[in-house]
C-alpha cells in the first residue's frame, strides 16, 4: 500500500519532467516582441520540420527574470536592461517606434509633444482645444510596469505624469481595439501594429513611417532585444541566426519594424 | 486489500486539496504582508497607486470593487429573485424544465465571452446614449449582474422549493392570494437561503476579473458617476502581474491578501445567516 502511494507520487513527479523534455525552445518576455517573434518562429518551424519553438508573453521584466532563472531558453525585452539586470547576452533584432493613434474619423492629423503630454495628463480634455470637433477626449494608456508605457513615459511624457483618469488596457491589441471603436479615443501602440482601422498621428509634423524611423527623424522608438544566459549553441543558435538572417529580418520588416541590419549607428 | 488502497488514495487526494488551499493562503500572505508592514497601513490605504514610484494606495480600487459589486447586486438581485419566484411558484413543470437548464447554462459561459458581448454591444450603447467613455461602472454592473443571475436564481429557487407545501395550503386556506402568500409567507420562510444566494453572488462579482477588465476601462481615478471608468482590485492584479517585479509584485500580492480577507468575511456571514434559520 505504501508502495502504491510512493509509485503514484513518483508518477506525478515524472509527468512534468517528460513534458519539459519535449518542449523545444522556449522564448518568453515582452508582449510587444511576442507577435513579431511568433511569426518568425512559425516560418522557422515550417522550414525546419521537427523543431518546436514556444513563444510566450509575460512582459520584458518577466522575460529578463526567466532568462536569469533559465525557465526559458531565450528572453525577449522591449527595453534596455537596467544596471541590476546586467550579465546577459543581448542581441538587437529590430527597432520599434511608438505611434500615437486616434480614431480614423478624427480630423486631427498632427500633434506636438506638448499637446500629447497635456492630453495624457488630462490638462486638455476636449478635442476642440486642439482644433478638432467638440467632444471629450478619451485617453487610453497601458498598465503600470508595461514596456510600452515605460518607453512612452520616457520619450514623450518627460516629467509629466499620466493621469489616473486615463483608461488602462494591458496589451497593444486591447488599446488598438478601443481606439478603433471609440471616436473620441487616443492611445499609443507599436508602429508595426497600426492597421487601417485607426490612424497614427504625426508628432511635431513627423510621420511615424518606415523611412522616418530608419533615419531616426521620428525619434520615439525602442529596441527589441533577445536575451541569452550564455553563448548560444545548437538549436538556439540556429534560431537566432535565422532571426538575424535576411529571411528573418524581412518578416520583421514587413510588419513595420526596422530590422537591426538596417540601422547604421548602434 | 484493494479497499484499503483505495481508501488511503482518496484520503491522500482529499488532504492534497486542503494542503494546496493552505499553501495558497500561506504563499499570498507571505508575499504580501511584508510590503504592508514596510510601507505602513497609511500608504496602503491611500488613494495614490503608482507602484513603480513607491505609492501603493489601494483605496480607489477598494471603492471601485465596492461600486461594481453593489451595481451588480442592484441589477442581479431583483431579476434573480423575480426569476426564482416565477420558477418556483408561478410556472408549470414544463416551463421549469426548460427555463432552469437554460439559466444554468448561463453559468457555463466563459467570462471572456461576457466581456466580449459587453465591448461589442453594451459599451458603444452606453457611450452613444449616455455619454462618457462607455467603459464604465454601469457597463460592468450590468454584465456582472447577468453573470451572478444563475447563482442567485438556483439557490433562491431551491430554498423556495424547500418551504413545506403545508405552509402554502395553510395560507390559501385563510384566504391569502398567491401574491400575498409569496411576499408574506414564502419569502420570509426562505430568507436564509435567499440571503446566502445573494452573498455567494456577491462573492462571484467581487472575484470576477476578465469581464471586468474588458469593460470597466480600468482608470485608477475614483469614479464620480456610474458613467465613469473604474478599476477593481482583481483587475489590478491581473493587469499588472505580468510586468511587475520587486515591491510592485509584492503590492499585488498584498491586494490578493486583502481580497482573500474580504471573501473569508463574506463566507463567514453566509454561513452564519444560513445557520441561524
Amino acid at each position: 500500500m505504501r508502495q502504491a502511494l510512493l509509485l503514484s507520487s513518483i508518477l506525478f513527479l515524472l509527468i512534468p519532467a517528460c513534458i519539459r523534455r519535449e518542449g523545444g525552445i522556449i522564448i518568453a518576455g515582452s508582449t510587444s516582441v511576442q507577435p513579431f517573434i511568433e511569426k518568425v518562429a512559425e516560418q522557422y518551424m515550417e522550414e525546419h520540420p521537427g523543431s518546436v519553438i514556444n513563444v510566450q508573453g509575460g512582459g520584458s521584466t518577466a522575460g529578463i527574470q526567466a532568462t536569469f532563472n533559465k525557465t526559458c531558453n531565450i528572453g525577449a525585452s522591449s527595453r534596455d536592461l537596467k544596471v541590476s539586470e546586467k550579465g546577459l547576452q543581448i542581441i538587437l533584432i529590430a527597432v520599434d517606434g511608438i505611434a500615437v493613434i486616434v480614431h480614423r474619423d478624427n480630423i486631427i492629423d498632427d500633434l506636438t509633444v506638448e499637446q500629447i503630454q497635456k492630453i495624457f495628463s488630462t490638462e486638455i480634455s476636449n478635442w476642440q482645444e486642439l482644433g478638432g470637433v467638440d467632444t471629450e477626449i478619451i485617453p487610453v494608456t497601458r498598465e503600470e510596469g508595461s514596456g510600452t508605457r515605460g518607453s512612452f513615459e520616457k520619450m514623450i511624457m518627460g516629467d509629466k505624469t499620466i493621469s489616473d483618469a486615463c483608461l488602462v488596457q494591458d496589451s497593444n491589441g486591447a488599446v488598438r481595439e478601443i481606439i478603433a471603436t471609440t471616436p473620441q479615443g487616443i492611445g499609443y501602440i507599436s508602429v508595426g501594429l497600426v492597421d487601417e482601422r485607426e490612424k497614427a498621428v504625426s508628432i511635431n509634423g513627423i510621420e511615424p513611417n518606415l523611412s522616418n524611423l530608419i533615419t531616426c527623424t521620428y525619434e520615439f522608438s525602442r529596441p527589441f532585444l533577445l536575451l541569452l544566459r550564455e553563448s548560444p549553441t545548437g538549436e538556439v543558435k540556429k534560431f537566432i541566426d535565422y532571426v538575424l538572417s535576411e529571411k528573418g529580418q524581412d518578416i520583421l520588416k514587413k510588419d513595420g519594424l526596422i530590422p537591426a541590419t538596417e540601422i547604421q549607428s548602434d | 486489500m484493494k479497499d484499503k488502497i483505495a481508501e488511503k488514495l482518496f484520503l491522500f487526494i482529499a488532504f492534497s486539496a486542503i494542503l494546496s488551499l493552505l499553501l495558497i493562503t500561506f504563499f499570498i500572505f507571505q508575499q504580501g504582508i511584508p510590503l504592508i508592514t514596510k510601507i505602513g497601513l497609511g500608504n496602503f490605504f491611500s488613494t495614490t497607486w503608482s507602484p513603480t514610484k513607491g505609492q501603493f494606495g489601494i483605496l480607489s480600487m477598494i471603492i471601485g470593487s465596492l461600486m461594481v459589486t453593489t451595481g451588480a447586486l442592484v441589477v442581479g438581485v431583483p431579476f434573480g429573485l423575480a426569476c426564482a419566484i416565477f420558477l418556483a411558484e408561478f410556472s408549470s413543470k414544463a416551463v421549469q424544465n426548460t427555463l432552469k437548464p437554460i439559466l444554468e447554462l448561463l453559468a457555463g459561459i466563459p467570462s471572456v465571452v461576457y466581456g466580449f458581448i459587453g465591448i461589442v454591444i453594451l459599451v458603444p450603447f452606453i457611450r452613444q446614449n449616455f455619454g462618457g467613455p462607455g467603459f464604465s461602472v454601469l457597463a460592468a454592473s450590468i454584465i456582472l449582474g447577468i453573470m451572478i443571475l444563475p447563482t442567485i436564481v438556483s439557490i433562491s429557487y431551491d430554498s423556495l422549493l424547500s418551504v413545506p407545501n403545508t405552509y402554502r395550503e395553510g395560507s390559501y386556506a385563510v384566504g391569502a392570494t398567491k401574491w400575498q402568500t409569496v411576499t408574506m409567507l414564502l419569502l420570509p420562510a426562505a430568507r436564509s437561503g435567499i440571503v446566502a444566494g445573494i452573498i455567494l453572488g456577491m462573492g462571484r462579482a467581487i472575484g470576477e476579473t476578465m469581464a471586468v477588465i474588458m469593460i470597466a476601462g480600468n482608470a485608477l481615478k475614483i469614479p464620480g458617476s456610474i458613467l465613469d471608468s473604474v478599476r477593481t482590485l482583481t483587475s489590478t492584479i491581473a493587469l499588472e502581474l505580468g510586468y511587475a517585479a520587486g515591491d510592485h509584485r509584492a503590492a499585488l500580492f498584498a491586494c490578493g491578501a486583502f481580497l482573500f480577507f474580504i471573501i473569508i468575511i463574506l463566507n463567514i456571514i453566509a454561513i452564519r445567516v444560513t445557520g441561524r434559520k
